[in-house]
């Protein structure tokens, strides 16, 4: 069995600016040994850890989709000592990425079903994993109608704008993108919390139907009674935890909520498992 | 099970003869320091078996307070630049002499967080694997010990190769595996005793020890109650109150196993090393964002309570998480007493056990 502590060696392929005011990057990272990205065999909404030898490491969602092949892709918000260095790098540096780490969203469960995925802000990360590989070609067809409720402060911190606007032109995602506000006289989508835009676009509940909500803590705050008004039970809606990490596999005993370890027995919780915690995330 | 007779003339004699296969760690008082501890002996040191009781628990033997899981260079010039590689470390035989039996049990605990079916810690397994553990049976518990209470005892042979017994003039050995008859191999000890007698006289003491025991802990109710329940239970702030977060319980436990990972450069070299860490500490669970989903000292006494003797018993269903060794209980400079936050634990709410009337 393998050292789980130790990263398999990357390169940075590409860093781009995720959102305009730059807090926020997106890094795609080439193995450098092929076989390892085999080993590194992932599902949408699990993690990794991105190490920086002489800084630490970081969890991070994956955002790229197992139907993206020769790349992993994370997006990082620029919070600590970390993440601040891990901004000042560029292609071609070699650094580590541990993982893939975590479960994932339940996808044999969630296979011929209608899916709501609810986002806001950077939580949109393994959200994006899901929606390319729902809409990979080959998976598509496993699953009925598609809905996404994605919002951010303003179009200039949306994740994934241009792909964003692609799926919007799509038939078979129905697309609600919002922003809390905007000054562009030209803004050709909604405008209003994610919270508002749920109770107006999220479709009914139904046995079939179930929802993946991601974001800040005030954004989950209001967004799950609009789910319960509109009768979602709480085993149909699925949730992403973040807790302080560092080992990602369950030993080193910070992540817990209850007997649950974020880090191994989550990320992904439903809200049913969650009514069964104490909730310290 | 063979049972060995070892005069003590004999004992330093094995020893030696042990080492030319074994590394021996041991009780020792070092000059210098306060306190006895176990250390991996030198050549001529032998283990001080009166000071086996020591402040903190043996667990280091395995699992050292730091360890470096990696060495690394940052000179983009070296071809290893950003590389981690895993030091050379030495999982040659050892033999841990004079563990206590609650500490040989805690680290079977700690080998349930270690070495589970999805991942093994390499570093902790490496050095477990490494060791023969030669226990020696507790005559004289302390005050504080309730460790017939939790599964393990003063005789206890959980997580022992070898147990001991002191007959004053002789020890007589229980070899409980194969790694403890390699052991005894090895040092020589091979006077076979006579097993039935042996066996008498060890039950004798057993008793007489146990019977020295006089405080106990109840967790009979604790697994049929709810996480919430207790999780919400009034009296935390209470058992909370005194508490300064030193984090001294969870260094001196045997069963602690939290730690934390961090990076040390020295100019273009440096280390990646694991740490012991506390749940005492605000650092521990604080989020990049500023939240900390336990930032009050009694979330934090709460989270340990709670994950020895609720969440460790509900996730393997083998008991708690607490060996009754009595150390966090003797050395809370507060005197916070795991063995009150257990009772008022299993007796809070609604007696499970009571008839509905």
């Amino acid at each position: 069995m393998q050292n789980p502590y130790e990263p398999y060696p990357v390169r940075i392929d590409e860093v781009t600016d995720a959102t305009e005011d730059k807090s926020l990057k997106t890094f795609r990272f080439v193995f450098e040994n092929p076989e390892d990205e085999e080993k590194f065999s992932y599902r949408a909404g699990q993690f990794a850890e991105l190490s920086v030898t002489g800084l630490g490491e970081i969890p991070i969602g994956i955002a790229s989709s197992p139907t993206e092949k020769g790349f992993v892709m994370f997006t990082v918000f620029r919070v600590g000592k970390v993440t601040s260095y891990l901004h000042n790098m560029t292609a071609g540096d070699l650094m580590g990425i541990r993982g893939p780490l975590g479960n994932c969203y339940p996808w044999d469960l969630l296979e011929g079903k209608n899916i709501v995925i609810i986002g806001g802000g950077f939580a949109f990360t393994t959200l994006r994993s899901s929606i390319v590989y729902m809409l990979d070609p080959a998976n598509r067809p496993k699953f009925k109608d598609i809905h996404v409720i994605y919002g951010a402060r303003n179009p200039g911190l949306l994740l994934y704008r241009d792909e964003l606007y692609d799926w919007e032109q799509r038939d078979d995602i129905h697309m609600h993108i919002t922003v809390d506000g905007t000054d562009d006289p030209d803004w050709k989508y909604n405008t209003g919390f994610v919270p508002t835009i749920t109770e107006q676009k999220a479709p009914a509940a139904d046995k079939d139907t179930y929802a993946i909500v991601c974001g800040p803590p005030i954004m989950i705050k209001f967004t799950l009674p609009v789910l319960e008004t509109l009768g979602y039970p709480h085993d149909q809606i699925i949730m992403s935890l973040e807790n302080r990490m560092k080992c990602g596999i369950g030993m080193c005993g910070r992540c817990n909520i209850g007997k649950e370890l974020v880090c191994k027995d989550g990320p992904v919780f439903t809200l049913a498992q969650l009514n069964h915690t104490p909730r310290e995330y | 099970m063979e049972m060995i007779k070892i005069d003590k003339k004999d004992w330093n004699k094995g020893l030696d003869r042990s080492r030319k296969t074994y590394r021996l760690v041991g009780p020792v008082k070092r000059a210098g320091e306060d306190l006895a501890g176990f250390y991996e002996l030198a050549d001529k040191e032998h283990p001080d078996m009166g000071a086996a009781d020591t402040v903190l628990s043996a667990k280091s033997v395995v699992y050292p307070q730091t360890e470096v899981m990696f060495r690394y260079t940052t000179d983009k010039n070296s071809p290893d630049c950003n590389r981690l590689k895993r030091p050379a470390a030495d999982y040659s035989p050892r033999a841990v002499i004079g563990i206590r039996p609650y500490d040989a049990a805690a680290i079977l605990m700690l080998k349930k967080n270690f070495d589970t079916p999805d991942y093994r810690d390499p570093y902790w397994c490496d050095a477990y694997e490494a060791c023969t553990f030669v226990g020696l049976a507790v005559d004289a518990p302390s005050s504080t010990d309730f460790s017939t209470s939790t599964g393990s005892g003063p005789f206890s042979e959980k997580g022992l190769d070898v147990l001991l017994v002191d007959m004053a003039g002789h020890y007589l050995a229980k070899v409980l595996t194969d790694k403890g008859a390699a052991y005894m191999k090895a040092a020589g000890w091979q006077r076979a005793a006579d097993a039935k007698a042996a066996a008498q006289q060890i039950e004798k003491k057993k008793k007489a020890a146990e019977a020295l025991i006089v405080s106990s802990v109840s967790f009979d109710k604790i697994a049929r109650k709810s996480i919430l329940d207790l999780y919400k239970a009034d009296f935390w702030d209470d058992v909370a109150f005194s508490c300064i977060n030193c984090g001294t319980c969870t260094y001196v436990c045997p069963t602690c196993w939290c730690f934390d990972i961090q990076d040390e450069s020295k100019g273009k070299t440096g280390v990646r090393y694991k740490n012991w860490d506390s749940c005492m500490y605000p650092l521990f669970s604080l989020h990049g964002s500023g939240h900390n989903p336990r930032g009050t000292k009694t979330m934090r006494a709460r989270q340990r309570f709670m994950h020895k003797l609720k969440y460790f018993l509900d996730k393997y269903d083998d008991g708690i998480m607490c060996v009754g060794c009595g150390r966090c209980v003797r050395s809370c400079p507060v005197n916070i007493d795991i063995r009150r936050v257990c009772e008022l634990m299993n007796r809070y709410g609604p007696d499970p056990d009571a008839c509905a009337v």
